[in-house]
């Protein structure tokens, strides 16, 4: 059972800004009315940072992963989230024997 | 003497609606979380700080990104800052929650801890026909909250017998993961156009300066694509 200071020091400040998140809504509940763009722009950040954090992988590490990704994407749209995961990583270990 | 306290009645009458809306939800989030626990271990992590981190964090999405993009040693403040892109969707979602949910504010300062789209979610939809109960709410995060740190923490211990994730493309689960996270967020024009802007940036920024910038470059030009793409002010 190993516990690095950095990490620990990390996990600890997301933890802190998570809870932050959590309860600021309680601050601004009769406040924050967001319309039109500022709205669209808000809830853009999910799917924004989502897709930013995979695109790496999905798209510039190679044809398999690129495939794989295009195939998980197709099904997304039709399948439950645990079935789109399968799809995905079953694509993946084709896709890579073939090479 | 006999006769049934009500207020008990009703505190046991919420807590077992919670833990009936829940019961989907944490099943699915059962092999999630083994998942979760199994690449962070793959990625350095020793289980005991994947329990601190799922225990203490809680959030699944800023989660997995962190340890998509981890390294050693972690970079503190891009790690915080992830984190608040990821989760500043709960500002949005405690603030629309607050009013309808019965509790003191120092009730909701302490239970909103245990704040989850999953959980947010059944809440708004009881809250349309009848109040939201602190002990339906606790209950339902309780629940979720020993799930999560229970099994990431028994998918680290056992992801350290697997080896290597690439092997049984385990590496590409994360990926497939959020395609379907991102999938949720529906097919609409301006969601489309975030969605392409920002996997574009992300994957041009990575390729030539690198980990860990592609995420912020990649998620603000996404956020500033969807308020150039939507229509200016909707008169309603």
């Amino acid at each position: 059972m190993t516990l690095d200071t950095t990490t620990l020091l990390a996990i600890l400040a997301m933890a802190v800004v998570t809870y932050i998140t959590r309860i600021a809504g309680l601050f601004v509940a009769d406040r924050l009315v967001l319309t039109g763009r500022a709205k669209a722009a808000f809830d853009a950040i999910p799917p924004a940072v989502l897709v930013a954090v995979i695109a790496p992988t999905a798209l510039t590490t190679g044809w398999p992963e690129a495939a794989a990704a295009a195939i998980t994407a197709v099904a997304a749209f039709r399948l439950p989230l645990l079935a789109t995961v399968a799809v995905g990583v079953v694509s993946v270990v084709a896709l890579r024997g073939l090479i | 003497m006999d006769q049934p306290n009500p207020f008990t009645a009703d505190y046991r009458r919420d807590i077992r609606a919670g833990l009936r809306d829940i019961a989907p939800v944490v099943v699915a989030a059962i092999p999630i979380s083994l998942l979760f626990g199994a690449v962070a271990a793959a990625k350095g992590l020793s289980p005991l700080e994947v329990t601190i981190m799922s225990a203490l964090v809680f959030a699944g999405g800023a989660q997995f990104a962190a340890i998509e993009t981890w390294i050693h040693p972690a970079p503190i403040l891009t790690l915080a800052f992830a984190t608040l892109l990821i989760n500043a969707r709960h500002v949005l979602m405690g603030a629309s929650l607050s009013p309808k949910v019965h509790m003191s504010r120092v009730q909701k300062f302490l239970s909103f801890f245990f704040l989850t789209d999953e959980a947010w979610a059944l809440s708004e939809r009881r809250a349309l026909d009848r109040p939201v109960t602190g002990a339906y709410w606790v209950a339902m995060g309780i629940v979720l909250w020993a799930n999560w740190t229970f099994f990431s923490s028994l998918g680290a211990i056992l992801g350290s017998f697997l080896g290597d994730p690439a092997r049984i493309g385990a590496d590409f689960a994360f990926t497939a993961l959020f395609i379907g996270l991102v999938a949720g967020f529906g097919r609409s024009r301006v969601t489309l156009v975030t969605v392409g802007v920002s996997a574009g940036v992300a994957a041009l920024v990575h390729h030539f300066i690198g980990a860990p910038w592609h995420v912020a470059s990649g998620a603000i030009a996404g956020i500033a694509a969807a308020y150039r793409a939507a229509p200016e002010e909707v008169r309603s």
